[in-house]
């Protein structure tokens, strides 16, 4: 039951957030999480966002991912 | 960013998979184990196991909530739907799992009101619509589910909403992970990427110090892929810590918040897992002062023996000391048609998720 999808915040009203990806939308609960704000990306579970992602260490991963393989292109030692 | 395309480029699994055989290529027969059972399905939809170098095991440990749920649980949810009156909501995983004579869905069928939900939410709003009615909701998960289920409940406090009530089978991963590591061969640990978005990674910390590996992992394929190369990367230095390498989700804190919400709910207690025995404050239990929303308490019924079906062997894999088919009734009197046991009924079952997906490779 771990299946968490990241989602986009697109509307706030209390504690309850629209959340859309690929043409789903859905509410969910922020009762596990404060300082959300329109234009964040959550992590959905069960109805609830449960934490919210980080574009910086998205792109840091991403970033790693990439360097490996450019290291592998150059046939440099890993 | 989009978050998910871009950690599915093939183009960048290459150089990780180079990685994976580099390390483990001074290794000696090392064995790895996931632990989430969202982590089971992506690796057997991808083929994973079949990529890596041969001295290189990775096995699937209890990671399915609902496959390490006692047969009892069952037997119990289903006595539960014969009271007249009261509507038994639960996750989709649990209707088809066969209980020591029957499924939910077999009570359902029979007459009892069983409802699929995919939120706790959904089960309060049940029992807000149908007051004459009592709702009890199936409580099952590990830590990512568990605060989802704990806010629910405050709100049916918050609102006054009597007729609600949770059956709990939850459970918590550190017990379980801390047995596993000392009575198996485990070398390193593949940890649960959104357990650990909830617990934070520092639960890890006394596994390390035994000398095991941990990444907490990503799910989707670049996202596993990278974790094992850092696995063995750690082994092959021999120096094993706690890495996180699904960053974009996980923090070292975890959600402190939702920390605080189970808290308020919840505490722990013992807890019978199949295949594992019984691992002490390894389950959670409703705190005394909202004892009335235990359904175990608030209903007197009888259950039956706990009985599980002959020949199966879903203990054994779920502790990772056996594999799918080396069960006699997989894919013969076990498919995912007609499950007998828990993990090929489960949508994260390792039986489910070898039988649909095959292996290269075995476990």
């Amino acid at each position: 039951m771990c299946i968490g999808i990241p989602m986009a915040v697109t509307h706030i009203e209390d504690r309850t957030a629209t959340v859309a990806e690929g043409g789903l939308s859905l509410q969910v609960s922020l009762a596990l999480l404060e300082d959300v704000a329109v234009g964040d990306y959550v992590l959905v579970h069960a109805g609830f966002a449960i934490t919210r992602l980080d574009a910086a260490e998205g792109l840091e991963t991403l970033e790693l991912l990439r360097q490996a393989g450019i290291i592998a292109r150059e046939g440099g030692a890993d | 960013m989009k978050w998910l395309d871009e950690f599915r480029d093939p183009s960048l699994a290459r150089p990780l998979l180079d990685r994976i055989g580099a390390a483990a290529a001074g290794l000696p027969r090392t064995s790895l184990m996931e632990v989430c059972g969202t982590h089971t399905m992506a690796i057997a939809r991808h083929g994973i196991r079949g990529l890596l170098p041969d001295n290189v095991r990775l096995t699937s440990g209890p990671g399915c909530p609902v496959c390490v749920t006692p047969v009892g649980f069952v037997d119990h949810a289903r006595a539960l739907a014969r009271l007249p009156g009261l509507v038994v909501a639960t996750f989709g995983d649990l209707v088809r799992v066969p209980g020591s004579s029957g499924s939910l869905a077999e009570q359902r069928a029979a007459g009892a009101h069983v409802e699929v939900v995919t939120s706790p939410l959904a089960a309060l709003e049940l029992a807000r619509a149908h007051p004459s009615k009592q709702v009890v909701f199936l409580s099952v998960g590990f830590e990512t589910t568990v605060p989802t289920v704990a806010a629910t409940l405050l709100e049916a406090e918050r609102r006054r909403i009597p007729n609600f009530s949770l059956l709990c089978a939850n459970k918590t991963l550190p017990a379980a992970l801390a047995l596993l590591t000392a009575r198996t061969e485990l070398s390193g640990l593949l940890c649960p990427g959104h357990v650990s978005a909830v617990t934070g990674t520092g639960l890890y910390e006394p596994l390390a110090a035994r000398g095991v590996a941990c990444v907490v992992g990503g799910f989707e394929p670049l996202d596993i892929l990278l974790a094992l190369a850092l696995l063995l990367e750690q082994l092959a230095a021999g120096l094993p810590r706690v890495q996180n390498a699904y960053g974009r989700v996980v923090r070292a804190e975890g959600n402190p918040l939702a920390r605080r919400v189970v808290d308020q709910v919840f505490c722990a207690c013992d807890s019978a897992w199949r295949g594992l025995g019984v691992i002490p404050g390894s389950g959670l239990t409703l705190k005394p002062e909202l004892r009335q929303r235990d359904a175990a308490a608030r209903f007197e019924v009888e259950i039956e023996p706990a009985r599980e079906p002959e020949g199966c062997r879903c203990g054994e894999i779920l502790a990772g000391l056996a594999g799918p088919r080396d069960c006699p009734l997989f894919g013969v009197s076990c498919t995912p048609e007609q499950p007998r046991g828990a993990c090929m009924v489960s949508s994260e079952g390792t039986c489910a998720a070898v039988h649909r997906y095959g292996e290269a490779g075995a476990p």
